[in-house]
């Protein structure tokens, strides 16, 4: 009797053992993929790092499902970068170029105008009620590298949410049997 | 661009990723423990499906980051040797608007030869005019003109007449008798990878002394 006790002993302490296991290896997982998403905040400077482009105001050129990188330096504003900015009101950024820069003399301010490349008419009606211009500050970023197709992933599991979900039960299950 | 759900999305695919390749170290060590033979004596199911399919996205996905990676610095080694001119050919008028501001249309000849722009790795070439000046009250003024996209390496190669595409509005009513310089710039967007941007000055123009 006292090896039957003994061998449930060891099983029971493995068991308690290997799902602890499991459960840090997981937080470590989803820690080191939040330390990277930070650690790009900061070397880019942008508060979002990769973007992806949704609509087709940039076409040729991006396509929706586009993965942009950006980056945001202090250097001013020039006309023909791709910026992205955030409207009052808007809660989706804008990726489109610069077409007009005013830099003014006395505080340094610089005004923008921004158009996407295959619309027929520059932002202003975009921009909010009474706002004429861009400044510096509502600018994200500008876009310095791109990857076609990648960002699809993230347009279907934004507009289908069950795919998240289906996706996020698949891996939880694939960590469950892992260790089985 | 969906942000604030954006960087649940974001993080969600980096934890994906992520747990795949920390997925393949514990595979072999499992791998070798069944070899010494464990404890549990359960048979595991090592070359089940679900584990190939694992092991083999992962290696795709590294192999293409690795190509995208090669195919963007290819693109340094691309030595461009780019040549435009730009003539005004005609002032077709110049007014004061209503609210102030000067206003000028005018009809360039825009000649430019980018075809050392292009690589293989190059999708378009984004390409447009701008004028810059100062003003007393504005350090620098960039204003775009005109602007068109290149598709090909074919069509890099071109003369064109047009009048300006964007209205050339100054903040201010200070532009008579103005100098300023025509910039062409050019964004070369590639298939994958790093965007480069550069531009030729142009300077010597200069606006009417009054409005026609």
């Amino acid at each position: 009797m006292g090896w039957i006790g003994e061998s449930i002993e060891s099983v029971k302490s493995m068991k308690i053992r290997d799902s602890l296991f499991q459960f840090i290896t997981l937080g470590m997982i989803v820690s080191s993929a939040l330390i990277i998403w930070k650690g790009l905040m900061c070397i880019t400077g942008s508060e979002s790092p990769v973007v992806v482009v949704l609509s087709e105001s940039m076409e040729p050129g991006f396509q929706r499902g586009d993965i942009l990188f950006l980056q945001m330096s202090k250097d001013p504003i020039r006309t023909g970068e791709i910026v992205v900015f955030n409207i009052q009101g808007r809660d989706i950024p804008i990726v489109h170029r610069v077409i007009e820069v005013h830099e003014q003399r006395q505080s340094g301010e610089v005004r923008i105008l921004t158009k996407g490349d295959n619309n027929d008419v520059d932002d202003r009606m975009l921009y909010a009620q009474g706002q004429f211009w861009l400044k510096q500050e509502h600018i994200m970023g500008r876009a310095v590298g791109f990857l076609p197709y990648v960002g699809w992933a993230t347009i279907i599991m934004t507009e289908k949410p069950i795919i998240k979900y289906i996706l996020i039960g698949a891996l939880g299950l694939l960590v469950i049997t892992s260790k089985d | 661009m969906a942000r604030d759900s954006g960087i649940w999305q974001n993080s969600f695919i980096f934890i994906s990723v992520d747990f795949n390749f920390s997925l393949r170290p514990k595979i072999k060590r499992q791998q070798l423990q069944q070899r010494q033979g464990t404890k549990t004596g359960k048979k595991k199911k090592m070359h089940s499906f679900g584990y190939r399919a694992n092991a083999l996205l992962t290696f795709a996905v590294t192999i293409l980051a690795l190509m995208c990676a090669i195919a963007s610095l290819s693109d340094n080694l691309n030595t461009p040797s780019p040549s435009a001119q730009i003539e005004i050919l005609n002032i077709n008028w110049f007014q004061k608007q209503p609210h102030g501001n000067d206003e000028v249309s005018l009809t360039l000849n825009i000649t430019a030869d980018l075809q050392s722009l292009f690589t293989w790795n190059t999708k378009q070439l984004f390409i447009f005019v701008a004028a810059e000046y100062e003003t007393p009250k504005n350090a620098l003024n960039q204003v775009s003109l005109w602007d068109a996209i290149i598709p090909a390496k074919e069509f890099a190669k071109f003369s064109i007449h047009t009048s300006n595409k964007y209205r050339f509005i100054d903040q201010g009513h200070n532009l008579r008798s103005k100098e300023f310089n025509l910039t062409l710039h050019w964004h070369v967007m590639p298939k994958t990878g790093k965007m480069f941007a550069n531009k030729i000055v142009m300077s010597g123009y200069r606006l009417p002394e009054d409005y026609r």
